[in-house]
C-alpha cells in the first residue's frame, strides 16, 4: 500500500540517504529493470498514457460537448446514442469525463510539479546553505506539515475562493514541504561527497555545484515524489471539487461530478459510478507506478 | 635552497567535542618547494588528512582553522574570503582525493568535470576547453581521450578515475598539487603507474604533497619526509636521511614494521598499543605511553621540534641525546 504523508516523506528521506553514491547501475538501466520485472508498474504506466491521451484528443473522441445540455434526455441511462448515459442537465457522461479527465490530470501534474521545482530549490539551499537559510525554510516546511494537508487545503482555498488556479496554488503550497525535506535529507550527504569537494576545490561556487552536481543526484528520489504526489493531488482536487470548493460548473472536473451526481444516486447511479471508477483507476495507477519506480531506485533492494 | 612555494607555519586546526575541544592538527608546519615531493606520512588518525584539508580549506564544521598561516607564493591563504579563495583554488592550488569511486560525480560525463574547472576561472572559451581537457587526458595516459570524454565515471575503472581526477586537479596548471592517499584505493600495477604521473608533474615543476600511510609510496616517491604522530610532526628528513637514519622511535617502528621479502622475519615487528584518544593524551610526549625508549621527563612535558642534523628534526630528548653522543 502506499505511504502516506510524513511516513510516505520519511521513507524517501531514508531512501534518499542510501542513495546512489558510487552507484553501479544507471537510471536507464533500472527503468528497463522495472519494466521486466513489475507488469503492474508497466500496466498502470499504459493506463495513465491512455488517459492523458483520452483527454488530450476528447473533441474528437466524442461528439457532444462538456456544456451540451440537452433537457429532453436528463438523466437517461448508458444507451447507444449516450454510451455512459447522460446526467440530471442532459448532457453526456463520457464527454464529461473525458472533458473531466483534462482539469483532473492537470490538476494532479501541475502543482506536482510546481511543488517539486519549489521544495527541490527551497531543500537544497536549506541543506547546502545551512544557518538560518536552513532554520528558516525547515521551520516553514514543520509548520506546513503540522497542519493535517486536508484541513490546510480547505482553508486556503475557502480563503482564495474556487477556479483552477488557485487549485494549483493551494496544492503547491501544501506538498512543497514534502518534497523540501527528502531533497535537504539529500543534500546534507552529498554536500560533503568527495565529488562536491572536488568540484569546491577546483574553484566551482556553491550556486554551480548545487545546480550541477547536487540536483542532478536527487532526480531519482524526485522522480519518485512526483509520481506519489500527482495522485494525491488528483484525490485532494476531487475532494474539493465535491465540497463545491474547487473547479465551479458548468466545467467538468471528475470530483465535481460525483457530487453533482450524488443527489441521484439511486435512480441514476452511474452519474457517481463513472467518475468515481476514474478517479480510483487513476490513483491506484500511478500509486503503483510512483511504488515501482520507488523499488528499483532503492538502493537496498538492489537485486545481485 | 630551492625556492618555496607552499609554506605552512604553526597551522593548529580545532574540533569542538561533547568531550572537549581536540586538536587533530597541532603546530604543524611544512613547506613544500617548486618541484619537489613532500609526503606526509602516519598511522590512521594521526592527522595526515586533516592537515590536507586545512591547507587547502576544506575543514568540515564544526571543525576550524583556530591558528598558523598557510602561504602560498607569498600570498596568506587563511582568513581569505570564499570568492577570492575560489580564485586560487583549482588555477594555484588543487587536491586529489583518496576514493577515485565516489569523486566523480556519477551522473555527469568526466569531461565535463574536468572541464568544469578551466569555464569556472575563466581561462579558456568552451571549445578550447575540450581541446584542453584532451590534451590533458593524453598527459596522464587516458586511452583513447575522445572517446573517454563523453565517458560516465561508472563506465571507467579505478586507475581511470584516478586518472580524471588528476587530471581535474592539474587541468589549470596548479603550482602545487595536494594529493591524499592518491594510490590506496589502487592495485600495485596502476599504482605504479600513477606514482609515474606524479613525479612527472613534479618534474614539470609543480610542488607536490602526498599524504600516505604506505611508507613504501614514500620512499619512491619523495624527496622529503614529514612523520605525524597524534597531530604533531614528530620527524622531518629528507627522504634519504630519513630512511637511512631515522631517528624518533615512532619512525623506527614504523620502518621496523614493514613487511620486506625474502629478509625472513619470522614474526612482522609491530609498535605495541594504539594511537591515543585525541581526548585522552598523556601530559608529556604523545609517544610516551608506545615508546621503549620513554624516561620520566618524557612523561611529564612534551618535547621540542629539535633540528638535530642540517635538516633533520626530531620531537625526542633520548633520540637528541644519542643523536649527539655519536
Amino acid at each position: 500500500m502506499p505511504l502516506s504523508g510524513r511516513k510516505k516523506t520519511d521513507a524517501l528521506a531514508s531512501l534518499a540517504l542510501q542513495s546512489q553514491l558510487g552507484e553501479e547501475i544507471r537510471f536507464r538501466d533500472r527503468l528497463r529493470r522495472l519494466a521486466r520485472e513489475n507488469k503492474t508498474a508497466v500496466v498502470s504506466a499504459a493506463l495513465i498514457l491512455v488517459m492523458a491521451l483520452a483527454a488530450v484528443f476528447a473533441p474528437l473522441l466524442t461528439p457532444y460537448g462538456e456544456k451540451d445540455m440537452d433537457l429532453l434526455n436528463r438523466l437517461s441511462p448508458p444507451s447507444a446514442a449516450h454510451l455512459l448515459g447522460t446526467d440530471e442537465g442532459g448532457r453526456d457522461v463520457l464527454a464529461r469525463l473525458l472533458y473531466g479527465a483534462r482539469i483532473s490530470l492537470l490538476v494532479g501534474v501541475v502543482p506536482a510539479l510546481l511543488s517539486l521545482l519549489l521544495g527541490a530549490l527551497l531543500g537544497v539551499i536549506a541543506g547546502y546553505r545551512g544557518g538560518w537559510a536552513d532554520a528558516l525554510i525547515m521551520r516553514a516546511a514543520d509548520i506546513t506539515l503540522a497542519f493535517p494537508s486536508m484541513l490546510l487545503t480547505m482553508v486556503v482555498m475557502y480563503a482564495l475562493g474556487g477556479g483552477i488556479g488557485n487549485v494549483f496554488l493551494t496544492l503547491t503550497l501544501v506538498n512543497w514541504a514534502n518534497v523540501a525535506r527528502v531533497v535537504r535529507a539529500q543534500t546534507l550527504q552529498l554536500k560533503n561527497s568527495e565529488f562536491a569537494e572536488s568540484a569546491r576545490i577546483t574553484g566551482v561556487p556553491s550556486r554551480v555545484i548545487m545546480r550541477r552536481h547536487i540536483l542532478p543526484n536527487c532526480l531519482p528520489t524526485l522522480l519518485v515524489l512526483f509520481t506519489l504526489n500527482i495522485p494525491a493531488s488528483i484525490l485532494t482536487e476531487s475532494s474539493l471539487s465535491f465540497l463545491g470548493l474547487g473547479v465551479q460548473p458548468p466545467y467538468a472536473s471528475w470530483g465535481l461530478m460525483i457530487n453533482t451526481g450524488r443527489q441521484y444516486l439511486f435512480n441514476a447511479p452511474w452519474l457517481c459510478f463513472v467518475p468515481g471508477a476514474a478517479i480510483m483507476l487513476i490513483v491506484l495507477a500511478f500509486n503503483f507506478l510512483g511504488n515501482g519506480l520507488m523499488d528499483v531506485l532503492d538502493p537496498r533492494q538492489q537485486k545481485s | 635552497m630551492e625556492e618555496t612555494i607552499l609554506e605552512v607555519s604553526r597551522l593548529t586546526v580545532t574540533i569542538p567535542t561533547d568531550r572537549g575541544e581536540i586538536l587533530p592538527v597541532n603546530d604543524v608546519s611544512l613547506r613544500i618547494p617548486a618541484g619537489k615531493i613532500v609526503g606526509i606520512v602516519g598511522e590512521s588518525g594521526c592527522g595526515k588528512s586533516m592537515t590536507a584539508r586545512a591547507v587547502i580549506g576544506l575543514i568540515r564544521p564544526p571543525g576550524r582553522v583556530a591558528g598558523g598561516s598557510v602561504r602560498l607564493g607569498g600570498r596568506e591563504l587563511t582568513g581569505l574570503l570564499p570568492k577570492e579563495r575560489r580564485r586560487l583554488m583549482g588555477s594555484e592550488i588543487s587536491m586529489v582525493f583518496q576514493e577515485p569511486m565516489s569523486s566523480l560525480n556519477p551522473v555527469m560525463k568526466v569531461g565535463r568535470q574536468v572541464e568544469e574547472a578551466l569555464l569556472q576561472h575563466g581561462v579558456c572559451s568552451r571549445k578550447e576547453a575540450r581541446e584542453r581537457v584532451l590534451e590533458m587526458f593524453r598527459a596522464v595516459e587516458i586511452p583513447e581521450p575522445e572517446v573517454r570524454y563523453d565517458s560516465y565515471p561508472h563506465q571507467l575503472s579505478g586507475g581511470l578515475r584516478q586518472r580524471v581526477m588528476i587530471a581535474m586537479a592539474m587541468v589549470c596548471r596548479p603550482r602545487v598539487l595536494i594529493a591524499d592517499e592518491p594510490t590506496t584505493a589502487l592495485d600495485v600495477t596502476v599504482e605504479a603507474q600513477i606514482l609515474r604521473l606524479l613525479r612527472e608533474l613534479r618534474d614539470r615543476g609543480t610542488g607536490l604533497l602526498v599524504i600516505s600511510h604506505n611508507l613504501g609510496v614514500i620512499a619512491q616517491l619523495c624527496d622529503w619526509v614529514y612523520v605525524m604522530y597524534a597531530g604533531r610532526i614528530v620527524e622531518s628528513a629528507s627522504a634519504e636521511e630519513l630512511f637511512e637514519r631515522p631517528l624518533h622511535p615512532y619512525t623506527r617502528g614504523l620502518f621496523r614494521s614493514v613487511l620486506s621479502v625474502g629478509e625472513g622475519a619470522e614474526t612482522l615487528e609491530t609498535i605495541p598499543g594504539v594511537v591515543p584518544s585525541l581526548h585522552h593524551l598523556p601530559e608529556g610526549c604523545s609517544f610516551s605511553l608506545r615508546c621503549s625508549r620513554c624516561e620520566t621527563r618524557c612523561e611529564k612535558e612534551m618535547p621540542e621540534l629539535r633540528e638535530l642534523a642540517p635538516g633533520h628534526a626530531v620531537r625526542c630528548r633520548p633520540a637528541e641525546r644519542e643523536a649527539l653522543h655519536e
